[in-house]
């Protein structure tokens, strides 16, 4: 596949370029044009591709998922919705169908120095600023998705935090789609500069409906920086989301990242971050999947340079005839002695007819290293449900319990206490009530 | 209170209990003692209702009741309690989340209302004291990383709190400093009453030091060979199993 399928995209996009921000911007119409161009020759990725062996996206080539042209209409989004996702202690950013909207967001107070606003407000103020930046820990030639992206995006958050900076309260920003078999394609760029330090939330919702999401995030981590990003994907249950998040880590830069993919027919997310000398990466993941659901993690940890840390666990729960993915690359350059490594991914299967299918791949070009990996799929530890039923509690109970806890783990990482409490409830909706008493946890 | 009658247990069609006779009144405290592979471990599985054994004959009679046919979970809030040789690590789930769901199942077994949250806090914290555990290891998972002697100590926790009727000890002692199991042994006797009763399943003599059992009984082959008083098992430590083996073998 297959250029012919994109071509109904690409035959659409001469409509919608004039409503894409940055119009003014040679060096962005630039980026645009090379994208295109790239995704019309490649297509969406194909089940041939080796990163996409387990990612069949025939279903969006079948569809025709078009920018929605509405926008910035809050009436779209109803209130209890929002309500249950946006952050009370956060300041916020709303983007609905992929287009920014001030009534919904939240920014009063913002340090001056700092920077947070919707991707096409930058491209307008901080235009020098992004020329820098977009496209750069990623390009159009990763994936045809990050061409598509580029070419389609229409919005999203930028957020540039000044040296020695910590910006005391998160930054959320809430992707809401609300529209049948809409596009909502949007980029987002995160800059922490030297010794700087903020913690960013994604959220993605949705109505009850089909649509497409296509979402790729930049994070710049400077000299001794500390970005924490934590990614609530809570699409609704017919939606497609394709995320990517793309990580530079200067020297002594700190990055950690939580994966929180719970939404979605089919999901995926991409990962990739480049460690500079002694810098650490945290990649965190948890991945729920019922009914048909599909959903994809891919991450790449990249170490360049020495003195690398990076840990990484990914957990999966698969119930029904879910299928969840998890590719972990982890490359280490020949320059990256004394790189320390660990990954780990985790899947319980609940039912026959789940599947879990994981690929661990250690690169190493060095010689002086710690590298480790390890890799489980499994069903739930029947010496763990005799303890349980020997502590009086029955069966049926033991299994949900041991279930939520092994899910649990990765909600126990997450620091920010309204974030956790979010993280939690979506777990606990996913699980049935039977198993676990909030009021004793 | 356990009335267990020529009791015989297969595992994969090889017997493993050929006959067991036990009389267990209120308040007393039996040792089993018996060298590797003589069933001990089986007696407490059996007992608490794990999985994998099959029952070939004889009968288990708990507080009037055939215990064989109660799921473990009943078995557990009716008052059988199985300190294990091997406790378990739950990640994810606390020790005090554990002991609430444990306590508040039994509650409502015999339809009583769930335990006062402030109630609780005051009952765990003492029995903490008394386990001379960190008020930490409450909100720690359930056993993950603790150490031998701690995951123990954890067992007899949940005991002191569950107070149950019938303690089973599977090899308490294994795996303990002498330390550890000083504090294991105060506790186990703070728990003593004349309602309750003790089976110490053990290898080691040395428990029975700290924990003094009014019966003590020799477990060879899959049968009780021998039964005595506290003064068999000094004897056992200074001549070893092998003398009750031979004399089994003789008859």
């Amino acid at each position: 596949m297959t250029a012919a399928t994109a071509s109904r995209y690409t035959a659409e996009y001469s409509n919608i370029a004039p409503t894409l921000p940055g119009q003014n911007l040679p060096w962005l119409t630039a980026l645009r044009q090379d994208a295109l161009a790239k995704f019309s020759a490649q297509g969406f990725p194909s089940l041939r591709e080796e990163e996409w062996r387990y990612t069949n996206i025939s279903a969006i080539e079948k569809k025709l998922f078009s920018p929605s042209l509405i926008g910035q209409v809050q009436e779209l989004v109803p209130t209890e919705l929002l309500a249950s996702y946006q952050l009370p202690d956060a300041w916020s950013v709303v983007l609905i169908d992929g287009h920014f909207c001030a009534e919904l967001s939240a920014l009063e107070g913002m340090p001056e120095t700092v920077s947070v606003m919707s991707m096409a407000n930058a491209l307008i103020k901080k235009s020098e600023i992004l020329e820098t930046y977009i496209n750069k820990a990623v390009n159009n030639d990763e994936h045809s998705f990050v061409a598509f992206n580029t070419a389609w995006f229409t919005d999203g958050l930028f957020v540039h935090v000044p040296s020695t900076l910590v910006l005391e309260k998160p930054v959320q920003v809430l992707y809401v789609n609300t529209q049948s078999d809409a596009l909502a394609s949007t980029r987002t760029v995160i800059i922490a500069e030297e010794m700087a330090d903020i913690k960013v939330i994604e959220t993605f919702i949705g109505l009850d409906i089909a649509y497409l999401s296509a979402a790729v995030t930049e994070v710049f981590v400077g000299v001794n920086a500390d970005v924490t990003l934590y990614k609530m994907q809570c699409e609704s249950a017919l939606a497609y989301h394709f995320g990517g998040i793309y990580v530079k880590q200067a020297k002594d830069a700190r990055f950690i990242h939580h994966n929180f993919a719970f939404g979605g027919l089919l999901a995926r997310c991409d990962i990739h971050t480049d460690l500079d000398l002694a810098s650490e990466c945290e990649l965190n993941g948890l991945y729920l999947g019922v009914n048909r659901q599909h959903i994809d993690n891919h991450t790449r940890i990249n170490h360049l340079k020495p003195h690398g840390i990076s840990r990484e666990l990914y957990k999966g729960v698969l119930d029904d005839k879910a299928r969840g993915v998890f590719q972990g690359r982890v490359i280490v350059a020949e320059d990256a002695q004394k790189t320390d490594s660990q990954m780990n991914n985790r899947n319980l299967l609940l039912s026959n007819d789940a599947e879990a299918d994981t690929k661990p791949q250690l690169e190493i070009y060095a010689d002086d290293v710690k590298c480790a990996h390890g890799v489980t799929v499994g069903q739930l530890d029947e010496k763990s449900i005799f303890y349980l039923q020997s502590r009086c509690i029955d069966e049926e109970t033991a299994r949900n319990m041991l279930t939520f806890a092994f899910a649990n783990e990765m909600v126990d990482k997450i620091k920010i206490k309204s974030v956790h409490d979010q993280a939690l409830e979506q777990v606990l909706i996913r699980f049935p009530q039977e198993g676990v008493n909030k009021e004793w946890l | 209170m356990l009335s267990i009658k020529n009791l015989t247990v297969n595992v994969n069609d090889k017997q493993i209990l050929k006959g067991i006779n036990l009389e267990i009144k209120p308040g007393e405290i039996h040792a089993i003692m018996g060298p590797n592979g003589s069933g001990k471990s089986t007696l407490s599985h059996i007992l608490s209702g794990k999985a994998g054994y099959t029952v070939t004959g004889g009968s288990v009679t708990y507080q009037g009741k055939d215990l064989l046919e109660m799921a473990p979970e009943i078995r557990a809030r009716e008052g059988v309690f199985l300190a294990f040789q091997y406790p378990v690590e739950i990640p994810g789930v606390s020790n005090i989340y554990l002991l609430k769901a444990a306590l508040n199942s039994i509650r409502k077994h015999h339809s009583q209302p769930e335990v006062d949250a402030m109630d609780f806090l005051t009952l765990i914290k003492d029995k903490v004291r008394l386990l001379e555990m960190d008020e930490k290891f409450l909100y720690r998972a359930v056993n993950e990383g603790f150490s031998g002697g701690e995951k123990k100590r954890n067992e007899i926790l949940q005991m002191a709190i569950l107070e149950p009727k019938l303690c089973i000890l599977d090899e308490t002692d294994s795996g303990l400093d002498i330390d550890a199991l000083k504090v294991v042994a105060e506790g186990v006797n703070s728990l003593r009453a004349a309602d309750r009763s003790f089976v110490m399943v053990t290898h080691y003599q040395r428990l029975l030091d700290y924990i003094k059992p009014d019966f003590v009984h020799v477990l060879a082959n899959g049968q009780i060979v021998k039964s005595g008083g506290a003064e068999l098992a000094l004897e056992l430590e200074e001549k070893g199993y092998s003398w009750l083996e031979d004399s089994k073998a003789a008859i």
